[in-house]
């Protein structure tokens, strides 16, 4: 099941190789996203969207904060 | 949003999924790079003035007062062990009974903003409302510095 993450877990499993997912709407990934980070709006998230991704690899997803 | 963005990976095979919960928020309310179209333009979160003293809630006015003003502020945050915001001591505030306690002479619940908020919005929201300073937090509510209107301003003035 998906773990919630800190900031500092986030930044080492970055250094090892995970996929960041920006989930907001795309003019907000547009206007600031975290450095590497790939653009699939909740809205659109699905198989095809995701084709990009490796499934061998950790995905961290985030959006704007806790709400 | 994310928790429903995760569990949907994980429904289409994704078998390592995490879920960064408090978002780009926290990212920027540390400071760290951004990229984007707005990745330049400062925010409340990037001129806050991190070293603004605090103290906690039993802590006596005497102690509290000696160590701000000698650090060169007028304002002390009242927070939690883990910096969540109280309350705020103000000048008149500091000078009151020294055996007093912070939880005593506090101003509760100050207004805040969050980090990514644009220094320039918030410098023109500051001057309408006649505020000087204002503090800054992370969406949970841990402090992240407090902003001073001429910092806002120069953002602003640098901006147009």
């Amino acid at each position: 099941m998906p773990r919630n993450i800190s900031r500092d877990e986030l930044q080492g499993l970055l250094g090892h190789g995970a996929q960041l997912v920006d989930v907001l709407p795309a003019e907000e990934y547009a206007d600031s996203h975290l450095p590497s980070a790939s653009s699939i709006p909740l809205k659109v998230l699905d198989a095809t969207t995701t084709a990009g991704l490796r499934k061998d690899a950790p995905v961290v997803v985030y959006c704007h904060d806790l709400q | 949003m994310s928790p429903r963005a995760a569990w949907r990976l994980q429904s289409l095979g994704f078998t390592e999924v995490y879920d960064y919960a408090a978002g780009k928020a926290d990212w920027l309310a540390w400071g760290l790079p951004r990229e984007g179209t707005s990745a330049g333009i400062p925010t409340v979160g990037d001129l806050a003035r991190r070293d603004v003293p605090t103290c906690a809630l039993g802590e006596k006015l005497g102690a509290v007062r000696e160590r701000t003003r000698a650090a060169g502020w007028e304002e002390c945050v009242v927070t939690t062990d883990r910096r969540i915001i109280l309350g705020l001591l103000r000048g008149q505030d500091l000078d009151a009974d020294p055996d007093a306690t912070a939880e005593e002479m506090m101003r509760p619940g100050p207004t805040t903003y969050k980090p990514d908020t644009a220094a320039a919005e918030a410098g023109r929201r500051m001057r309408e409302r006649g505020v000087r300073a204002l503090l800054v937090a992370t969406p949970d509510g841990a402090l992240v510095g407090l902003l001073r209107r001429e910092d806002a301003d120069r953002a602003g003035e640098a901006a147009s």
